[in-house]
């Protein structure tokens, strides 16, 4: 049997070992981005919607951390939750807390530069009516952020992609341990260095099928959303 | 500081408003009082919108004092405007006036029944589940008109609410303005087509160049103008 027909063993018999580490993926990568989304929606409105001094280099800042390199992130995490770090303490080195931190660092600033940039546009167009109904400014974040929530799902979906996709960090956060932090990611990675590759292809075809399917999912959303109400 | 029971009269004293180094409106000084409604007109460029924004509150003078029945900085609570090209918030018709009285802190158990209230003044309770933003122009500024109304005001300002439209849709605007007129609301309306000032106005405010040029009863203003500019722009004559 070669590589690519054991793959699709694994798929098909529904693999404890791959279902395992399919689930952890899942798991971690969704706890990220709910974490980020609830940092990074409020965050990028409140970046759009007031003025300060040096508010055009934060929004650079904020632009440059997209491309934040996920070894350094999983670096600086591990130092900080490493024995000796300020954060030893609360021992999440090696568990899937601490690649939650790392996956959470890593998807933050693009949803928060994603979610500046949509809510920014929609408070140009909605600006005049909000001021003229007297709406707070609590009541206007609410408002932006559930009038783009389409547009926010963007955001959201480039920052699930990041996440499942992204292997530096928690590998060095996680440690790749079997059964308790092994991702698919990390999975795909190690087995492809020991030659297991039915394994490492029957990961990559369900990580790739997850993502088109969130994407599908997340579209289909979108247009019924956009039929009702826009 | 509590907002008066209403804001009139609305008071412009030697208002200045520049934008850079153009002077948008001239030392304005104006008076706006309860009745029938008050048109702005006057050639496009003339600082009726900007008149419009300052007295909704949503600009400040650059120099002189707006004030509202005598106080200054009066939140636009008794007041609600209308503009040329209104956004409607993505959700349905009704929902944009249930926005409208959440946003007036008007209580929840009121809501239906203000909605369909105000659907129907406007002639728009078949359209009131459709998305807001699918309505024709002339329904989007009906649908407009609703939602301002739904904050209750005293005073509404309309800027040009019927430039866009067809014979039949700016029939039904002028049609809902009388209506509210005969409400009690004051309603300021900015427009340049001279039929509408005729045919809505009780009193008149001639703009010219950000200067006020003439203001008065609305039947005088037309059978006798006092100004050069004003017969011009009566006589249907190229104002520059």
């Amino acid at each position: 049997m070669n590589s690519d027909t054991s793959a699709l063993a694994l798929i098909l018999t529904a693999d404890p070992t791959l279902l395992a580490i399919v689930r952890l993926s899942l798991l971690v990568s969704l706890s990220a981005v709910a974490v980020a989304a609830l940092i990074g929606l409020p965050l990028g409105a409140l970046i759009a919607l007031t003025r300060f001094r040096g508010r055009e280099g934060v929004i650079v800042l904020l632009n440059a951390l997209m491309g934040l390199p996920p070894v350094v992130v999983g670096l600086a995490v591990y130092l900080l939750l490493s024995r000796s770090g300020p954060l030893g303490s609360l021992g999440l080195l090696f568990t899937p807390s601490a690649m939650i931190v790392a996956q959470t660092i890593l998807v933050t600033p693009i949803i928060a530069a994603l979610a500046r940039q949509t809510i920014e546009d929609l408070w140009t167009e909605y600006r005049d009516e909000l001021t003229a109904m007297n709406v707070g400014p609590l009541a206007r974040v609410a408002t932006l952020i559930w009038d783009g929530r389409f547009s926010l799902v963007v955001a959201l979906l480039a920052g699930f992609g990041r996440a499942a996709a992204e292997v530096g960090a928690i590998i060095i956060v996680g440690g790749n341990i079997e059964g308790f932090t092994r991702t698919m990611t990390t999975a795909i990675a190690l087995e492809t260095s020991k030659g297991d590759l039915p394994l490492a292809i029957g990961l990559g075809v369900v990580l790739i099928a997850i993502v088109i399917v969130v994407n599908a999912f997340a579209w289909m959303l979108r247009r019924a959303g956009e039929r009702l109400a826009s | 500081m509590r907002a008066p029971p209403s804001d009139l009269p609305i008071r412009f004293d030697d208002v200045t408003v520049s934008a850079g180094a153009v002077t948008v409106l001239d030392r304005v000084s104006l008076s706006i009082h309860a009745g029938a409604p008050t048109i702005l007109i006057g050639p496009n460029g003339s600082g009726k919108t900007t008149l419009l924004r300052l007295a909704m509150g949503l600009i400040p003078p650059s120099l002189g004092r707006v004030t509202w029945d005598g106080v200054a900085q009066v939140p636009p609570i008794k007041r609600a405007i209308v503009f040329q090209r209104p956004v409607m918030l993505r959700r349905s018709a009704a929902g944009n006036i249930r926005y409208a009285l959440a946003a007036a802190h008007i209580p929840k158990e009121q809501h239906d029944a203000r909605i369909m209230e105000l659907m129907a003044l406007v002639g728009l309770l078949d359209l009131a589940f459709r998305p807001a933003r699918r309505l024709s122009g002339g329904e989007q500024q009906r649908l407009a008109l609703a939602r301002a109304l739904a904050r209750d005001p005293t005073v509404l300002f309309l800027d040009e609410p019927t430039a866009s439209l067809d014979p039949a849709s700016t029939k039904a605007v002028e049609d809902i303005v009388r209506a509210i007129a005969a409400r009690g609301i004051k309603v300021v309306m900015a427009t340049h087509d001279l039929g509408e000032a005729r045919r809505l106005a009780g009193d008149v405010v001639f703009l010219h160049r950000g200067r006020v040029v003439e203001t008065g009863d609305a039947r005088t203003f037309f059978q006798s103008p006092q100004t050069g500019e004003a017969k011009t722009f009566i006589a249907g004559e190229l104002l520059l």
